[in-house]
Order: structure tokens, then sequence, then C-alpha cells
């Protein structure tokens, strides 16, 4: 059980980095409640497997500090900080049995044997194991791998979080939800600190409490999968949740609107006092699941053109275009769909306002 | 759907089956006919059977050289092995120091077989060479040419000065095939050096390791130009290895069939190791099987 703390951590791989893009993590503040279920979420090439490394101790970052319950680690090896890490990639020590494998951490420790006997028990009953202790670890598939190597950090009696990097990769996709409701179990029970690294959202927003979603070393929002889909922090966090992502639009607020391509759409009150205070560039941003089509104008409707109709089964994604601007919409598959002109409304609820990629209101 | 046959593809094949005949069949043929005939000299030969093969396995020199012959090579294994594989593990990952290394170990493997020997020889002359000069200065008398133990460390050193690059960078290439993760994991599992070693290293590294201690077991045992240039097989007999006691056996003295007949048996004894080692080292840590 461990509050993780990270203080200005900053890191780069190389010697000297010349630019800012050579920076791999950028000034980090972020701390990792006791107990809490957390993904780190982002595309490739982010910083996620770095900001994940760093924490566990593989990797000492240039800058900043890191503290465990308020206590300092920076300069702590990973065999001394209370952690496991399970890797994309399983890992076994082929030679030994599941049971030996399980049982190594608590040897290394000279943890004496009736103990490591119960842990070793007790881990492989929560996993599943069970059946399977006396067989040689390279023989089983990749998911049981996984579970070992679930299981080595579930052993040691002194770990306080367990970090995950993209741990499902490697398996079967129809064994994946099987492994994730696994997890779901383990933190029930144990109430460790567990850091979920994915570039998948669905994965993401299925396990955790709460998702971090980064981008270029930044760590832009942490929120519930709610809060992250209402109310994106950031314009990336609007693309990237949701698919497909946030629509964004360029606008002018005006009165009681924002203007956009000639319409009016309607603002609610909270973010037009918003934009009364921002400058710069402002956008309107709404995802394509609030968007209403209809044949009829009505009131605080703007014309559109639709364009584009995909079906999906049990829903359809319409591109449509307002003015020079294309929207994504994502309507169920019951409902009609207007073909050529049509006219969209933005429920007022619905629509938010970004200046320089943040969220205003 | 009919099956489609084409054979002219063996024309093309020929060639390959022409080089490999002349290169290796045919000399091969004639070594076995040679082996159960007795020939006095061009065109004077005489039909024995098997009657070479029955000397062979009962001549007392030959037994003996067979012994010095498994000594040599299980010396020169318990040493190169283990040897090789700790310099790939000081050998550097990352940086300008691995293309550096590299090329260095690889020296000895260029240099031809030979003038290997030439070089040791005089490397250890007790009166000009620089390894000689050096022990006898510090009182111990060291004169490969006289004692039988000296010859047999000199020889030794030699081979594994000569050999072991081979086994270090095919161990080297072996360590860099194993995923970071697996040194990360035993880290994170709090595993000591030798644990590490014991149950990430040493299980990566079999496949490796099979290949070079049957490189390394097949070439020593037939090892001749090196020994063969250093000491000629002397003093007296002490280092006459069984290649260097077969070649005496035919060029020198001109007895084919028993030289053709001892070596198929060579070739079969040199078969039967290889394959025994590599059962051996297939089984290693296999254990349970399905």
């Amino acid at each position: 059980m461990a509050r993780i703390a990270l203080e200005q951590v900053a890191h780069a791989y190389a010697e000297h980095p010349r630019s800012d893009a050579e920076w791999a993590l950028k000034d980090l503040d972020q701390v990792w409640e006791d107990g809490g279920a957390y993904a780190l979420l982002g595309p490739s090439g982010c910083g996620k497997t770095t900001l994940l490394n760093v924490i566990s101790g593989l990797i000492a970052p240039r800058r900043g500090r890191i503290l465990f319950d308020g206590r300092d680690v920076t300069g702590l090896r990973t065999e001394q900080r209370n952690i496991a890490q399970v890797f994309q990639f399983p890992v076994v020590y082929d030679t030994m049995t599941v049971f030996d494998n399980l049982a190594f951490p608590l040897r290394n420790r000279r943890i004496d044997e009736t103990r490591v006997r119960s842990r070793v028990a007790e881990v492989a009953e929560m996993l599943d194991l069970a059946e399977v202790l006396g067989r040689r670890a390279r023989r089983l598939t990749a998911d049981a791998k996984q579970k070992i190597s679930l299981g080595r950090g579930l052993v040691r009696e002194d770990v306080a979080a367990i970090l995950f990097d993209e741990p499902l990769t490697v398996i079967d996709p129809g064994l994946k939800w099987q492994l994730r409701r696994k997890l779901k179990e383990v933190h029930k029970r144990r109430r460790l600190t567990l850091i979920y690294v994915t570039h998948d959202q669905n994965e993401a927003l299925t396990f955790a409490d709460r998702v971090a979603v980064m981008n270029e070393g930044r760590v832009l929002q942490v929120g519930t999968p709610q809060a992250l889909f209402e109310r994106p922090a950031h314009r990336f966090v609007g693309y990237f949740i949701g698919s497909p992502g946030m629509n964004f639009v360029p606008c002018v607020v005006e009165g009681d609107a924002a203007l956009v391509a000639g319409a009016r759409l309607p603002l609610a009150e909270e973010a037009l006092a918003a934009a009364r205070v921002a400058t710069g560039r402002i956008e309107l941003g709404v995802r394509p699941e609030h968007l209403r089509l209809a044949v009829e104008p009505a009131k605080g409707a703007a014309e559109v053109t639709v364009r584009a109709v995909e079906d999906l089964g049990t829903y359809r994604i319409v591109t449509i275009a307002l003015g020079e601007h294309v929207l994504k919409a994502k309507l169920a598959a019951d409902r009609p769909v207007p073909a050529g002109a049509a006219y969209l409304s933005v429920p007022p609820a619905a629509a938010r306002l970004y200046a320089g990629g943040r969220l205003i209101g | 759907m009919d099956k489609w046959e084409d054979n002219r593809a063996w024309f093309l094949v020929l060639p390959v089956f022409v080089v490999v005949a002349f290169s290796a069949i045919i000399p091969l043929m004639t070594v076995v006919n040679y082996s159960v005939q007795d020939i006095f000299g061009p065109g004077q030969r005489v039909f024995v059977g098997t009657e070479w093969f029955a000397d062979a396995l009962s001549d007392r020199r030959l037994h003996e050289a067979l012994w010095r012959q498994f000594l040599f090579s299980g010396l020169v294994l318990v040493i190169e092995i283990p040897l090789g594989v700790l310099i790939a593990l000081a050998m550097p990952k990352r940086g300008l120091g691995v293309p550096f290394s590299l090329v260095l170990l690889a020296l000895p493997l260029l240099i031809p077989w030979n003038v290997i020997g030439t070089i040791w020889i005089i490397f250890t002359r007790p009166d000009i060479g620089l390894l000689g000069v050096t022990i006898n200065g510090l009182g111990i008398p060291f004169d490969h040419t006289a004692s039988p133990l000296d010859a047999w460390i000199t020889v030794v050193a030699m081979e594994v000065w000569h050999w072991t690059p081979l086994v270090a960078l095919l161990a080297y290439a072996g360590l860099r095939a194993i995923p970071e993760a697996y040194f990360q994991a035993a880290r994170i599992d709090g595993a000591s050096a030798w644990a590490t070693f014991r149950y990430v290293l040493l299980p990566k590294l079999r496949g490796v390791l099979t290949i070079a201690i049957l490189l390394r077991f097949m070439d020593s045992f037939l090892i001749y130009a090196e020994p063969f240039v250093l000491t000629g097989g002397g003093p007296g007999n002490a280092t006459t290895f069984l290649s260097i006691h077969l070649v005496k056996m035919a060029v020198g003295q001109f007895d084919l069939g028993p030289a053709a007949a001892f070596s198929l048996i060579y070739f079969l004894i040199v078969l039967l190791f290889s394959w025994l080692f590599y059962q051996a080292l297939q089984n290693v840590g296999q254990g349970e099987r399905r």
C-alpha cells in the first residue's frame, strides 16, 4: 500500500538533450493515491513506459524526485523499492516449475520455507494456478505465464504497488477479458496501488477507477472514465478518448451563442462566462454521441450537408459538413439519417469551449 | 486439380551433385576402398578384408594417442567454454566499445593455423621468446621441447588463445538476444548476480552453448596444424594426438591401408561423441516431457 508522488520528474534518454522533443518526460507532478487502480493511457511514444520504469526504479530520472508515502526513494534501486512489475512479454524462469517461479522472490529474500509454501499456495489459489504448480513454467500458455508474472509480484508481502506495462498484448483476445477480470478481483482483495499502462482505451476505461492520459511526456488529465469523456481538459484528451474522438471547430462567441460558419449554436451560461475572459482562438468541442440531426430546421440548429454514412451495426457514423468544417456524428441505428441537407443541433450542456487547446468552459 | 510435375528442375541441381560427388563422396569411397586393401605400391594391392580394422583397434600406440586426444579435448572444453562465457559477459553492450572489442576478439581467429604454431614456438622459446624468457627469468625452468608437461601447457594455452574468441563471440550474440525484460524482472525479484546467471542467462544460452561445445569438441578432436608445427608431436610421443599419429602412419610410412581404416574409425568416433554431446545438451533442463 503506497501513495506514490512524482515531483518535477523529467527524463531524457540522450546524454545531452538538445531540444524539447528529446525529453521523454517533461516536468511531471503527479500523485497516485494509495490503493487506487490507475490506467496510464496514451499513444505509442508518449512516455508511458518511461514513466513506469521511473516509478519502479529501472530508470533513474534526470530530474525530480519520487516519493513513496512521503519517503524519498529516488536514489533507491529497484530491488529496494516495494514494487512489482509485469512486463508486456511474459517473463518466467524456464528451468523452474510454477511453484519455484512463485517462490523465487521470497527465496531470494531468505524467507523461511514454511512461510514460502503458504504464501505461494495462497497466491496460486487466487490466480487459479493451483493445479499447475508442479509443471514446468515454460510449457504453459502465454496467459498462464502472465499470471505467474503477476503472482511473483503478489507473493511478496512488502509489495506496495504493482506496475503493468501493456501486459495483455500477447494474450489471445478471447482470454484478455478473463485476465482483466482477475486483475480487478486481485485489486479488490489486496487493495494494492495498481498502475496499468496501455494504448488501448477500452482496456483502460474498463480496468481503471481513474485514467491518466499522456501525450508527449506530459500527463494531460487524470480522472474517472466519465470525467474524461464528459469534460476532457485538453484537446488531445478529447480527441484520444472516444471512438470517434471529439469534434473540434473554431468559433467566435457572440452574445449567447457560438458562431460557426455562419450558424449560431447556443451555449450554456458557464461556457459564455468563460469565453468572455478568454484570449486567443476559441474552439467548440462536442462529442459525436451528443450531436442531433434533423430533417426540419429548429431553433439553434445549423444547416449542414450529410456527406457519408457508415453503418456499424448498432450505430452509425455520419460525416457532415458545416461550412468548410467536417464533423462526425454517432447516431443509434434506429434513428433515421437525413440524406443531403440536414439540420444539426448541439445541446448546450454538451458543448465545450477550448482556448489554446485547454478546456475553459 | 491435377498435380503439376516438372522434373527439369533436377538439371539445375545436377551441378551441385557433381561437385559434392567429386569433393566428398568419391574421396570418401576411395578411403573405404583403401581400408580393406594392403597397398605395396602403385598397382600392387591385395584385398585383406577387415584386417586393418582389427589391427587399428588393438594398436597400443593408437590407444595412447586416443587417450591423449580425449584429455586434450576435455581440457580445452573445460577451459574455453566458461572462459568464453565470462569474456562475453564482460564485453560492453553499447557504444564505441562494442565494435572495438568485437574486432579485437576476432583477431586470433583470422590467423592461419600453422602461423599460430609458429608464433607460439617463438613466443615460448627460452632463449628469444617473450614468454619463455620471462618465465625462465622468474626462475621457473620452462622448455616445451624438453618437458612433456611444458609441451602440454604450451599446446593447451595456444589452443585456448586461438579459439576462445569463437566461444566468446557466440556467447555474446546469445546474450544480446535475451530480452531486457528478463533481467529487469530478475532485478525486481531480488535475484543475486549468481541467481540471475543460473536462472536467466544459462537457460537462454543453452542453444548457443550447444553449438559452441559441439564445434569446439569436433575441432579440437581433429586438431593437426598447430600442435604439429609447435611440437611435431614431441617430445617423444607426448603431444602426438590422433591426427598427427594418423598422418605419420599414412604419409610417413606410406601405409595407406591401415591409415584409411583408421580414418574411418576416427570419423566414427567424432560422430559418436558429437551425437552423445548433442543428446546430453538437448536433455539438460528438459525434465518432464509431456
